[in-house]
This record gives C-alpha cells, structure tokens and sequence, in this order.
C-alpha cells in the first residue's frame, strides 16, 4: 500500500554527504516529497528528514540502500511509532482592504499563527504544526486573501519517548 | 616525523597499503604524481594506452587475486574515461580505487582547462567518494579507501586529489595511520544465530533442497566451505554467472549455470525445489526471468552481506545478513548430525529427477564438417589448457559460450562483467590477471565486435610482454545482438553486421603479437595447440565460426525459470 513514510537519518556532517542521499533517490527512482536538513547538537554531525510516498516494500529497499551509504549512521522510519512533526512555513498574503486584514487576523489566531512582518499591503504569516495544518491554513488564507508566496520548510520529525537516533 | 610532497605522500601511502601494481596514465593535474613514482621502484606503474583499459585491467587484477586494483588518471577526460569500468566493478562488486587528478583547489567551480567534478561524475557507481582538501589527509584518505573498497560487499571508491595538494615543492609530515576508524561504517560479517537456527532446520527438512552459489562466494573465498556443505547435504549445486567456479564446474553435484543461458537442469533444479540457499547471490532479472512465477514451492534461505540485496527483487523466507563463509561456518555446529548416506537416500527421488533432466543433454550441439562452431573451439580451449587457464570474457555470444562449455573448477578463474555487460572488458581484464599471475595461462574469448572496443592494448601487452591468448570467435556480427533480432525481430539484422573487419593477424603482427587464422574445422585443435606452446608470446587466434549460431538453453520471456527455448525448433 502506498502511504507517506517519514523517515530520519543521522548522517556525517561532510561535504557530499547530503548529495549521496539525494543522488541515489533519483537513481533508484524514488520521490522525495520534503527534505529537512541542518547539523545537530554535535557539529560533525547532520540529521535529515526525508518524506516520501511508497509501499513497504520500496521503503525497506530505501531504508536499507541509504543505510548502506558510508557516512550514513542510522535511519528509521518515524512513520508508524509515536512520532511528532513539525514543519514551519511563511505566507505572505495581500491586505488590501481592512476587511481583509481582519479576516486574515482571525484565521491566523485560530491555527495559532503569528503576523511577523506587516507592511502597507501585506502580511507575512508564521505558522508551524503538521503538514496536513499548514495546508488547511493555505487553503484557508487563499478563500479571502491573495497568497503572494509561500516558503514550507519541509517536515523534521522525532520519535516520542525514550526512543532516540544517536551514535 | 617524516617530511615529503603530496605526491610523494600518494606514492608512499600506496605503498603502504600493499599496492603492487598501478594502473595509469599521465597528464596535467597528476604530473607531481607521476614524478614521485618516477623517484622509487616498489610500487609498479603500468603505462596503458586509454583510461578506460587501466580501468578493466585493475578489474583483472582485483577478481584474479581478491586485491584491490588500483588505478590512478589525470583529471577531465583521464578521470572520465575511467567511469566505464568504475561501473563495470561496482555492478560485480569489485574493489578498486580509482585515484584521479583534480584541477588546483582555487579553481574547482571555474570551468578550469579539464576540469570535471569526478566525484559526482562518479557518484552513482561508486561504494564511496573522497576529495582530498589538505595535502596532511593524503595517508588517512587512501588508508581508508582500500579499507571500504575491499570489506563488506567491495566495490570501487574514488580518491580525487587536487593538483595544489600533491605539489612537489612543498613538504607536509607523514603519518601512516595504524587502525583505521570509520565510526559510520561496520559492515556486518556474522548472521543472526536465530536466522542461521532455521536456515539449518529448513535445510534439513529439505526434501529437494539446491544451492544457489553467485559472486558473494567468491568474494569470501568459502569455496571450500561451500563444496563441504554441498556434499554433506548431497545437494545439487548451481552458479551464477559470477559465480562459476565457486563450486567445481566438474563436481558431479553441479548441475551448470542458472539463468538466462543457464542449463535446463539449473533452471529445472531450481524451479522445482522445495529449498534454495542462495549464497552470496542476488537473483537478478537475468537468473529469476518472471518475478511472479519464480521458484514457487521453494523456501529460500538468502545470505548476503548486503542487506540491500536481501529481498530486493525476490523476497527472502530465512534472510541472513553475513558473510557467505562465516555463515557457513556457524551453521556447521546446527547440521552436524547431517550424513551424506542418509541424505542420498533422502534425496534419491530428488536425483533421479535431476538426471532425467540431464539426459535431455542441453549442451549438444551439431558439429559440422564445413565450419568451426563457436562451442567447439570453447571445449578445443578447455582441453589445451587442461580446464586451468584463467579465462577472461567479453560479452556476447561468445560469453554464453564460454561460461557452458569450459567448466570452471576453481574460484577467481572466470573474469567476466556480469551486471554491466561491458564490451571491450575482455582484454585489458586479461592483461590485469596476467600481471598478478605471471606463470598462469591468461586467456581472453572475445568477438569481433568487443576486441575492437579495446585493441589499443595489444600496444601495453608488447610493452610489458604479457603472453595473452586472445581466442576471438569472429562470426563477422555482433552475434548476440543478431540472435535477438533473428529471435524477436523477425530476421530484420538491423546494423549488427560489420563491413571492413580488420584483418586480425596482421593487426596483431603490427602490434608486434602473432596471429593466427583459422577457418576450418580440421585445423582447430592444431592450431589452437600451436597457440598455447607459445609460452612467451601474445598469440591472437582468429577463429571464423559459424555466424548462424545462437545460444542455447534460453528463458523464453516473461515466463518462469525453467521455460526455456532449448534449439532454434525446441521449447520446453
Ligand atoms: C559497450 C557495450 N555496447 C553495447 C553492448 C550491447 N551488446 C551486447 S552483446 C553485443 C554484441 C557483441 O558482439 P561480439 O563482441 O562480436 O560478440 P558475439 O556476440 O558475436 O559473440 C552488443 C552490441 C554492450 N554489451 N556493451
């Protein structure tokens, strides 16, 4: 069954690391959907959050070829254990009327967003939650206002608990 | 602490390692290179004539003797035309490291004069990549590189090394590093004691059990191992192409090659059994033909030291993730009540089935009094080098032909590209086999069309006097691409044949080599005598056979193993 998969990866913080990763996705045909990436607590090292659409099948074929990779140290599939999500995204939508701007302070407060640049015609929104909550605000915001430009982050994601990625 | 240039660091770290031979060829941004190997004699540079030939001949020398081959090129064009054979050792698993010149630091991203970006060129067919930024990471990267390219599953790793770096004026501290760490990578060598408990309980339930041996055995060197458990289960064995002389090509339990070409008893022996142990092996298209109707009664037992390779195509019942010869190795102490005589009892239907598909004799083909058959000179090839040569291969017919009728007795012996296919791979890799086996009979089968791809190097083999025997089956066409057509295609030849053939014996006389032609089955075994008394000559045998032969047994397409076309009138 097809089904998005979210997967984490701890990785040497090296030149061409990140490119292996990459390179062999579209080498062995499989889709990236969002890629997050940025070094960790420890500076020689690098975390990666990769989503995809795939079966079990493909996912373990992926999991295990990225697993193989020489820098690689771990992988896991954050998918079906407990897991939180994030991504953050920025919009910013044109505020021509003040009617508009009203509106679009209301659907703002309700997903827990907030203004973070205001100028005469427009607004720059920050909003951060599951991906499924960015989208409904997009969609939300674009019913009474014009989105200028949006900029996602893709998703980074843990496992709850105990459960951790480290060498 | 020891003071020395760059590139004198390379020669050195080389050296260190245990690197006997390089295999190479000049230019701009490796000139420092080349004059720090110019100033010792320990590690051996082989001047080749085009990248592409060094490439397949460390190859060569790497499947002939389990070491890593090394190759060492200048940057742009040198780097990439090694790529072909960077591909041709990773899809076999191969280690060697393939060190190639890099334009100076300050100008990689400028577009500079042979400026190519080697480690993304390179990426896709390599196990892993370095570019060197410090003239002081010269020993660690290169200590480390052999160390990836031949642990776990081998394979090919790059060493790019800026120009500015190797510099000859400058002097940096030498350290060769004593262990090396690689903190992300531990390949695993042992399996799972619970997987290899039921492999060994799925063994012995076994009522029709075959071993399935492919390149994986060889890398881990567990023929011997291998032959032991065959015989104490009585099983019958089959080997990949890559596999083929893992277990003795003679042994009264092999039942020949599996696969696309394989022997109607392999692919029968396969499809009909109740237990596979794959060893070392990764069915690939080319062995399992239909996916969905591949060994439908069999409980496979897969081990690998891939994970990856570990039900990627088919999917593994017991998946053991080790080296062949340590798993091997543990399941020794959980099938020691296994006998051979009460396994020949067990296994008695089993046999009398297997000679029944013998009998078809699969192999048989018709000889002829006007015309040489391709086969013929194979088995002509197997008697005047009592089965012993190391035999390299191009691809092709001629291929096929090779890997059926010359039985492989011993590990390392066949040199050929299986996953690539790679025309043009047959000489240079023979040329690598001869170096590391000076005494040894280095044989080459090639065709007409994959010779041409690499001739070149018949110039390097009179410069280091290797005694090649090139054994050419010139059917005047690129055979296999013509059985195709003739099978698929309705006849239609479409640019498969090839006007203006050289006039081999005369090429290889201009090389300095002797050649000698032969056209009729009578002079065949005479002259390929001839061939092999000349110990210390490269001898280039042109040999027409007949152009109307295809290969046979053949899986018919999108059926199961075992469906198989076994003449040109024949099916299963
Ligand atoms: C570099 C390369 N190009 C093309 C092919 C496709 N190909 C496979 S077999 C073959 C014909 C080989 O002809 P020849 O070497 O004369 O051998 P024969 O089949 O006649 O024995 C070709 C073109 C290949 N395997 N490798």
């Amino acid at each position: 069954m097809i089904k998005r998969r979210i997967l984490s990866v701890l990785l040497e913080n090296e030149p061409g690391a990140l490119s292996r990763i990459m390179g062999l996705f579209s080498q062995r045909g499989y889709n990236v959907d969002s890629l997050c990436v940025a070094t960790t607590a420890d500076p020689s090292l690098s975390r990666l959050t990769i989503t995809t659409q795939c079966d079990d099948k493909v996912i373990e074929q992926i999991t295990k070829q990225i697993n193989k990779l020489v820098d690689v140290f771990k992988v896991s599939d954050l998918t079906d254990g407990d897991h939180v999500e994030r991504e953050l995204m920025l919009v910013k939508v044109a505020t021509p009327t003040e009617q508009v701007r009203a509106e679009i302070k209301r659907s703002v407060d309700i997903f827990r967003g907030q203004i973070v640049d205001v100028s005469p015609r427009n607004y720059t929104i920050q909003v951060t939650g599951p991906s499924d909550k960015l989208d409904a605000l997009l969609r939300t915001l674009s019913e009474s206002a014009d989105v200028t430009e949006a900029s996602r982050t893709g998703v980074c994601g843990l496992a709850r608990g105990e459960k951790s990625l480290k060498i | 602490m020891e003071m020395m240039s760059g590139a004198e660091m390379v020669v050195r770290a080389l050296k260190d390692v245990g690197v006997k031979y390089v295999f190479g060829y000049p230019g701009g941004a490796v000139l420092d290179i080349y004059d720090a190997l110019f100033r010792q004699d320990e590690v051996k540079h082989i001047l080749v004539r085009h990248e592409q030939g060094a490439s397949h001949m460390a190859d060569g020398y790497a499947r002939s003797t389990g070491d890593t081959g090394t190759v060492l090129v200048t940057s742009g064009p040198g780097a990439t035309n090694t790529l072909t054979g960077i591909a041709t050792a990773y899809m076999d698993s191969i280690p060697m490291v393939i060190l190639s010149g890099q334009v100076p630091s300050m100008h990689i991203g400028e577009d500079a004069f042979q400026e190519t970006d080697m480690v993304g060129c390179s990426r896709p067919i390599v196990k892993h990549s370095f570019l060197v930024k410090k003239a002081e990471d010269i020993p660690v990267a290169i200590a480390k590189a052999y160390y990836i390219a031949n642990s776990g599953r081998p394979g090919p790793v790059v060493i790019d090394l800026p120009k500015d770096i190797v510099n000859i004026q400058e002097s940096h501290p030498y350290e060769f590093p004593e262990n090396i760490d690689i903190r992300s990578y531990n390949p695993t060598a042992k399996g799972h004691n619970k997987q290899i408990k039921k492999a060994a309980e799925a063994l012995k339930a076994a009522k029709r059990p075959v071993f399935y041996v492919g390149g994986g055995a060889i890398a881990a060197d567990s023929s011997a191992d291998i032959i032991a458990l065959a015989e104490q289960f009585n099983a019958p064995v089959t080997n990949t192409l890559m596999g083929l002389g893992a277990f003795p090509g003679t042994h009264p339990q092999f039942v020949g090659m599996l696969g696309m070409h394989g022997t109607l008893e392999a692919n029968k022996t396969m499809h009909n059994a109740d237990c596979i142990l794959a060893l070392g092996a990764r069915f690939d298209d080319r062995v399992t033909n239909n996916v969905a109707k591949f060994c439908p009664h069999a409980n496979i037992i897969h081990v690998d030291v891939d994970p990856a390779s570990i039900s990627k195509t088919v999917n593994a019942h017991i998946p053991i993730v080790g080296s062949v010869e340590k798993v091997i190795e543990q399941l020794k102490p959980h099938v020691k009540d296994i006998t051979p005589e009460t396994q020949k009892e067990k296994l008695a239907d089993w046999w009398q089935q297997i000679e029944q598909w013998r009998s078809r004799k699969c192999l048989s083909y018709k000889t002829s009094d006007e015309v040489i058959k391709p086969q013929q000179v194979i088995e002509s090839l197997y008697k005047h080098t009592n089965g012993e040569a190391f035999v390299s291969s191009d691809v092709g017919q001629h291929q096929m032909f090779a890997a059926l009728y010359y039985p492989f007795d011993k590990p390392r012996q066949w040199i050929n590209s299986g996953g690539l296919g790679t025309m043009g791979f047959g000489l240079p890799a023979a040329m690598g086999v001869q170096f590391a086996h000076p005494d040894a009979i280095s044989a080459v089968v090639t065709g007409d069309g994959s010779i041409q791809m690499n001739i070149q190097e018949l110039s390097t083999c009179l410069q280091y006097n290797l005694p090649i025997k090139i054994i050419s089956l010139n059917n005047r066409a690129l055979g296999m691409v013509r059985q195709w057509q003739d099978m698929i295609y309705k006849g239609r030849h479409s640019h498969s044949y090839m006007e203006s053939m050289p006039d081999f014996v005369k090429l290889a006389e201009a090389y300095g080599h002797v050649g000698i032609k032969v056209d009729h089955p009578s002079e065949l075994d005479d002259a390929m005598a001839r061939c092999m008394a000349m110990k210390d000559k490269l001898v280039f045998m042109d040999i027409a056979v007949d152009q109307n032969e295809h290969v046979y047994p053949m899986q018919i397409k999108f059926g199961a193993m075992d469906e198989m076309r076994l003449s040109k009138t024949e099916r299963t």
